[in-house]
């Protein structure tokens, strides 16, 4: 076993020292470390997204990272999505448009769309198609989530920063 | 007001969105990993084992006494074969578990594997048909000399006259490629040892838990009472999550020998090279028809290839029986013949995936209307329109008793919806500009929620079918429902939640449903076959229909009324017809703490019911329009249509997304998803760089239209959806595809139909012209 080394992943605005071997992924850091385990792992070879966060405003596959390239670098999840109980905009209209069903891929699509949206909040149908093709789901046949994005694109751009979006 | 028809928002969603959902690998912390050791060939002997010392690693050896899984038909066609735990002399498929090793950590585990070195002399593989079937083959297994498991036959009497008498005889030759379910979360298990009690809490990601418990507690020897098995948020099965797996009883095994808490959670590679395998058939058929294109006879050779085991509970029988049983779908055609087969070779065992054999048979039965109708130079919609069953109860050449349905309907709105005429138009004008557009049709009947009189005639030696469902109201009017199902993805509790609260006059938000745990709920069959809202609903209805008569009766005491004057709805028990009425809760604590006064209702209030249905008849009509770039090969779906009759629809908004879930798998067993073995039996796409699971990019937007037929066959009147989606879409794409490349004489007969594919078959056919 390789040398373990000291790293303070930031994740939600809260630090987590940690201690990981330099092999570690940071998926595996943020779910075993530090205990976020709604990054799920679908395929650990970077193609279906389920593990992709937010790392310096943009989305990442978390399991293609490792969790020492993050020390220190501000890391969102799908656990900071929501303000307590109050739902994102994102995750109101995937729930008001059935946008999930067995719920493993969700968290990829979430934090896919919320990066992707934050970047450019005016983005066309098409270019959300582009962008969501990043991501496998196995269930919904995708109808519901360009729905669900397309409506979240509208609410980000209309609501109040009080409203949390 | 009724809650039934409403699209509700999930209950299970929030916690979902929220990253607070709990899938078995979010239980695994604080445990000690175990890894499998796995063959890297498809055949051989095991000569040696070189193992690390001083490590936790186990082989076969130390399994003797664990029974081997041994699935059983009670049929003399069927050869039952045995499954060990881990691999004991020879290995039978590449990926098949041949050690297992435990390490404080999965990374570790890993290493540690790679310690391990497995001698194995390699034979010649048995991968495909012509392999396992060739005279002389070898023998996958010993005691099965043919290579054939299963083999069901039948034929009518007047077979031979209807094919005597045709004018016209259409032979095809059908392949389908090998496929994973693919559930995105694999499989997995964490099993907690409780040193007080002796007992095991397995947690899995599995679609049957009950089946789980008793599978394992017979293979390794224990009383059930010693294991609970828990699924907790599932994420996806399709069938795959069905089976019992040799890596579940081996976790419970170790936890009982080292009295440790142990996960197992396997990863993308090991799920493509050793979970489960689906459909890899080849069907050759012949249909009679007259010269009006009426179908007189099917005379039919099924093979399946069930791979190197026989799957728990549901067998290797699971596929070439029911492409037997089903194959004339939705027509009327009164001879038939058929041999159907269940072919082992060296592969990764099949079982069921969403649709089983159906996507197959429709794809048979929509390619010979299609080739039959041009032949006779009839309309591919009129061929079907003379075809398709139109009274009820429909009485199959099989024996299969169909309930009512729309099958003729489904296809109008179908064809309706899709505007033929105008499309003919404008796919002329396309060619005439160098652009091939074609138009398919694929209707089908989808049987679902069948009881234990389906399973009995297939000879099972484990009959599911059945669903037993608790149901009691607390005393503050709170209703808690346990069921035997095992929902993972399909929004059940939230239909059930407002099948129930219609019952019982309640909020569906005051209905809890309580699944998928063996110490919580009664005994079960899980979740499969498009059976969980017609038995597990029936069953629930019938429960909350008990205790709602309880909660008349009392509140009829409570308010000097007669029982059957007691109406339940908006949380107040009311007496009809005046202003006088009593909130549920009240009714409900008098249950409990004032009993004495209602003798004859009981102490408490709840009941439990059982609803075993010989099943129902879902129909469709899939149709869609593509393009295909005859340079590439590449195919665009610019419609798909689904015109579905499900009967009612307890949340159309859970229905559709079945229905968009489904075409999707569809669409990828059409286009894009194979599983390739190659000649030595090692499986060439393991990954998801090879394995092509549709994306967003690939997917058109599904319109779906709705039928209602009322059938007496469902209690519910709720018919199943959860397989219509897979079984009707490959043959509406491929019946376009043809459609569409009509000019150069291409008719497909194998999918996925890959640019490669079609690229193949235009290219063959300019041969051919210039030739």
């Amino acid at each position: 076993m390789a040398e373990k080394i000291s790293i303070t992943l930031n994740i939600n605005a809260r630090d987590y020292a940690i201690s990981v071997e330099p092999r570690r992924t940071l998926a595996d850091a943020v779910r075993d470390d530090c205990g976020l385990t709604g990054t799920h792992l679908g395929c650990e070879h970077g193609v279906c997204g389920a593990c992709t966060v937010i790392v310096d405003g943009k989305p990442v596959r978390s399991c293609l990272m490792f969790a020492v390239q993050a020390d220190g670098r501000p890391i969102r999840t799908v656990e900071g999505l929501a303000r307590g109980d109050v739902l994102h905009p994102l995750q109101k209209v995937f729930w008001e448009n059935h946008g999930l069903q067995c719920g493993f891929c969700t968290p990829g699509f979430l934090m896919l769309a919320a990066g992707a949206l934050e970047a450019k909040p005016d983005m066309t149908e098409a270019e959300i198609r582009d962008v969501l093709s990043s991501n496998l789901c196995r269930c919904t046949g995708y109808q519901n989530i360009i729905k669900a994005v397309s409506a979240a694109a509208v609410e980000m751009r209309t609501c109040q920063p009080s409203e949390n979006c | 007001m009724s809650w039934i028809g409403r699209s509700l928002p999930r209950y299970e969603d929030p916690s979902l969105l929220m990253g607070r959902g709990t899938y078995v690998a979010d239980l695994a912390r604080n445990t000690a990993s175990v890894k499998f050791v796995r063959s890297p060939v498809a055949a051989g002997r095991i000569v040696g084992m070189e193992l690390p010392d001083g490590e936790l690693v186990f082989t076969a050896a130390d399994l003797v006494d664990v029974k081997p899984i041994r699935p059983i038909l009670h049929r003399p066609d069927y050869i039952a074969v045995d499954q060990p735990i881990l691999a004991r002399d020879r290995v039978m498929f590449c990926g098949q578990a041949l050690a297992m090793v435990v390490a404080d950590d999965q990374g570790l585990a890993e290493d540690l594997a790679e310690q391990v070195f497995a001698d194995v002399e390699a034979d010649d593989a048995i991968v495909n048909f012509a392999d396992a079937l060739a005279d002389g083959a070898g023998a996958v297994h010993a005691h099965a000399p043919g290579n054939v498991l299963v083999e069901g036959k039948m034929r009518s009497a007047g077979l031979d006259d209807a094919f005597a008498i045709a004018a016209e005889i259409v032979s095809l030759e059908l392949r389908s490629g090998r496929q994973s379910a693919m559930p995105l979360e694999g499989r997995g298990g964490v099993a907690r040892y409780d040193a007080v009690s002796g007992r095991v809490t397995l947690y899995a990601s599995v679609q049957m838990p009950h089946m789980l418990r008793t599978g394992i507690a017979d293979t390794l020897g224990m009383p059930e009472a010693d294991l609970r098995v828990i699924a907790p948020d599932v994420g996806g099965g399709f069938g795959q999550k069905m089976s019992l797996f040799p890596e579940y009883v081996a976790l419970v095994w170790l936890a009982r020998h080292l009295k440790r808490d142990l996960s197992w959670i396997e990863d993308r590679r090991e799920n493509f090279l050793a979970s489960a395998h689906s459909r890899d058939q080849a069907f050759s058929v012949k249909g009679a028809f007259s010269k009006d294109g009426i179908l007189l006879g099917i005379d039919a050779d099924l093979k399946s290839n069930v791979g190197a085991f026989s799957c728990y509970p549901v067998t290797c029988g699971v596929e070439p029986l029911m492409a037997l049983a089903e194959l004339p779908g939705p027509y009327k055609v009164k001879e038939y013949g058929a041999r159907s087969r269940g072919v082992t070779t060296n592969t990764c065992m099949m079982a069921p995936y969403r649709g089983v054999a159906r996507p197959m048979l429709t794809l048979t039965m929509e390619r010979m209307m299609d080739v039959a109708a041009k032949r006779l130079r009839l309309d591919p919609v009129e061929i079907r329109r003379r075809n398709l069953i139109d009274t009820f109860p429909h009485r199959s050449p099989t024996g299969l008793v169909y309930d009512e349905g729309s099958y003729q309907e489904a296809m109008e709105v179908a064809v309706n919806t899709l505007d033929v005429p105008a499309f003919r138009e404008r796919q002329a004008a396309a060619r005439a500009a160098g652009r091939y557009l074609g138009i398919g049709f694929s209707v089908f009947s989808e049987r679902t929620g069948y009881g234990t009189p389906a399973y009995a005639a297939r000879g099972m030696g484990i009959v599911p079918g059945y669903e037993i469902v608790t149901c009691a109201m607390d005393p503050s009017g709170s209703v808690e429902v346990r069921i035997g199902s095992s929902p993972h993805g399909q929004g059940l509790k939230t239909a059930l939640a407002q099948l129930i609260a219609d019952e019982l006059g309640i909020a569906p938000s005051k209905i809890k449903i309580i699944s998928g745990d063996t110490d919580a709920t009664p005994y079960g069959w899980g979740t499969f076959a498009s059976r969980s809202m017609v038995i597990a609903g029936g069953a629930s209805k019938l429960a909350a229909g008990k205790v709602a008569v309880r909660l008349r009766s009392i509140a009829a005491t409570m308010m000097d009324a007669k029982p059957e004057d007691i109406e339940l709805e908006d949380d107040l028990a009311r007496v009809i017809g005046t202003n006088q009425s009593l909130p549920i809760p009240d009714v409900a604590r008098a249950a409990y703490h004032q009993s004495h006064r209602f003798p004859d209702a009981g102490p408490g209030l709840q009941d439990q019911a059982i609803y075993d249905p010989a099943g129902t008849f879902s129909n469709a009509c899939h149709a869609c329009i593509v393009e295909v770039d005859i340079e590439t090969g590449g195919v665009v779906i610019e419609r798909f249509v689904v015109a579905e009759d499900a009967g009612i629809l307890i949340n159309p908004m859970i229905v559709d997304g079945q229905i968009h879930g489904g075409v999707a798998q569809g669409v990828a067993n059409a286009l894009y998803e194979e599983l390739i073995y190659d000649e030595t039996g090692n499986l060439l796409t393991a990954s998801l760089a090879d394995y092509l699971p549709p994306t967003i990019a690939e997917m058109p937007n599904i319109e779906i239209e709705h039928l209602v037929t009322l059938s007496d066959a469902t209690i519910t009147k709720a018919k199943g959806v959860g397989e219509g989606g897979t079984i009707g879409a490959p043959a509406a794409i491929i019946n376009a595809i043809c459609d569409a490349l009509a000019p150069f004489g291409v008719e497909i007969f194998e999918i996925p139909a890959t640019p490669q594919r079609i690229r193949d078959l235009i290219r063959a056919s300019e041969r051919n012209d210039h030739g």
